[in-house]
């Protein structure tokens, strides 16, 4: 039987979009300005890539636990996640050796697969 | 401008110049920057902020607000696909590997390599350019973290902002010039008085060639409409309303009717002009009243 991960839900305010992309120190236009955003042909700011991967992380550490060690977070980019969005992330277990489990992750909104995933972490 | 070929041979060169200089963290590894960023992604893992996520390895030699010129390979091959017009960018892939976490204290320095860049590609954005590169930060001489990274550098698709605007002629021109004044202008026949639109240059009662025109009161009440929804029209948000609205005088007039719901619009349902500027011109449009 493959391990479900618990799924994560996560309100894509303005906020959310504005704030993560400056924790995550990337000040592009597109990341807090709508109107240079719709410029650049986008329909508004949406999330910076750096936080795309701190999500995949923190969906799997919500699961593994503060002792894991995330090894690697490999993503690619579907459709963009712009503000008011709901981003939804799932996934599921796909290999584990000893205490190393490989994780696939798939975050979705309602335009698509925002990002899909896969994540090496060392379970406690 | 230099030709697709030149881009190619541009990235060959960079490539071939292997690993940048290192760029050193503005900051070492800190809890305050940390916090900020677990505060924003939600993350409340305990294990933080004792060690950083490893997933903000990038973030702690990101180039920052006022970024000073470097040979990072990634900024310089923008540059080059800038001038080329791709001047749009989205991030497709990140491929990072932690050896270890980070703890508060440390400082890291990145060195980056010009991976290949493919191009030219037709993507859903627009034509454009992969770009990939390779980055390794250090603390000292140890590698802590590595990263494949791949942006589409791209010719954004223009967007047409301005509405469709209207063909003027000798025949409309006085209605155009009305609606920026606020008139709704209905053409008249000078000779037998009959009333008449669309505007045009001979009386199709009497034909006689003498056109003038009153002002309409602007009240009216839908006598057909379709609801737009395909295909695009360039500066309309579908689905729209078009309605055809008799007005009290007697003629007919096309307008958008606004701020209404599809599902609402009725048969002989009243309305009011309602002016609407769109570039250089003022439009008549429909309002419920």
């Amino acid at each position: 039987m493959t391990t479900q991960l618990p799924e994560l839900v996560l309100d894509v305010t303005p906020t959310f979009v504005i704030s993560t992309a400056l924790a995550t120190r990337d000040f592009q236009d597109v990341h807090h300005d709508r109107d240079k955003a719709v410029q650049r042909g986008s329909k508004d700011i949406f999330l910076n890539i750096l936080t795309t991967t701190g999500l995949v992380q923190r969906f799997v550490t919500d699961w593994a636990g503060p002792d894991a060690f995330v090894r690697s977070v490999a993503i690619k980019l579907g459709v963009p996640c712009y503000a008011g969005e709901t981003l939804t992330f799932s996934g599921h277990v796909t290999e584990q050796e000893g205490s190393e489990a490989t994780v696939e992750v798939v975050g979705r909104n309602s335009i698509g697969n925002h990002v899909t995933g896969t994540v090496r972490v060392v379970l406690p | 401008m230099t030709a697709p070929k030149g881009i190619s041979a541009v990235a060959r060169e960079m490539a071939a110049q292997g690993e940048c200089t290192p760029r050193v963290a503005r900051d070492p590894v800190n809890e305050a920057m940390i916090n900020n960023w677990t505060e924003a992604l939600g993350d409340d893992n305990p294990a933080y902020p004792a060690v950083a996520p490893p997933a903000m390895v990038q973030v702690w030699t990101m180039r920052g607000l006022h970024p000073n010129p470097d040979d990072d390979p990634l900024g310089r091959m923008s540059e080059v696909l800038d001038a080329e017009g791709y001047t749009s960018v989205v991030a497709t892939n990140s491929e990072q590997t932690y050896h270890r976490h980070l703890k508060p204290g440390e400082r890291v320095a990145v060195t980056s390599r010009l991976e290949e860049v493919v191009g030219p590609k037709q993507t859903a954005l627009g034509e454009g350019w992969f770009v990939t590169t390779r980055s390794i930060w250090r603390v000292g001489d140890e590698p802590v973290a590595e990263m494949m990274f791949r942006i589409l550098k791209f010719r954004p698709k223009p967007v047409a902002r301005a509405a469709v605007t209207p063909m003027v002629s000798k025949d409309t021109e006085f209605f155009w010039v009305g609606t920026k004044i606020g008139e709704l202008r209905i053409q008249k026949c000078a000779a037998c008085g009959a009333l008449r639109h669309p505007p045009g240059p001979m009386c199709p009662r009497c034909n006689a060639l003498d056109p003038t025109f009153i002002v309409s009161g602007g009240l009216g009440e839908v006598y057909s409409y379709v609801v737009h929804h395909h295909p695009q029209v360039p500066g309309k948000r579908t689905p729209f309303v078009i309605a055809l609205v008799e007005l009290e005088e007697g003629v007919r007039m096309l307008g958008e009717l606004l701020d209404v719901d599809p599902e609402q619009v009725k048969i002989g349902m009243p309305v009011r002009v309602r002016f609407v500027p769109s570039g250089e011109f003022t439009l008549p449009a429909w309002e419920v009243r």
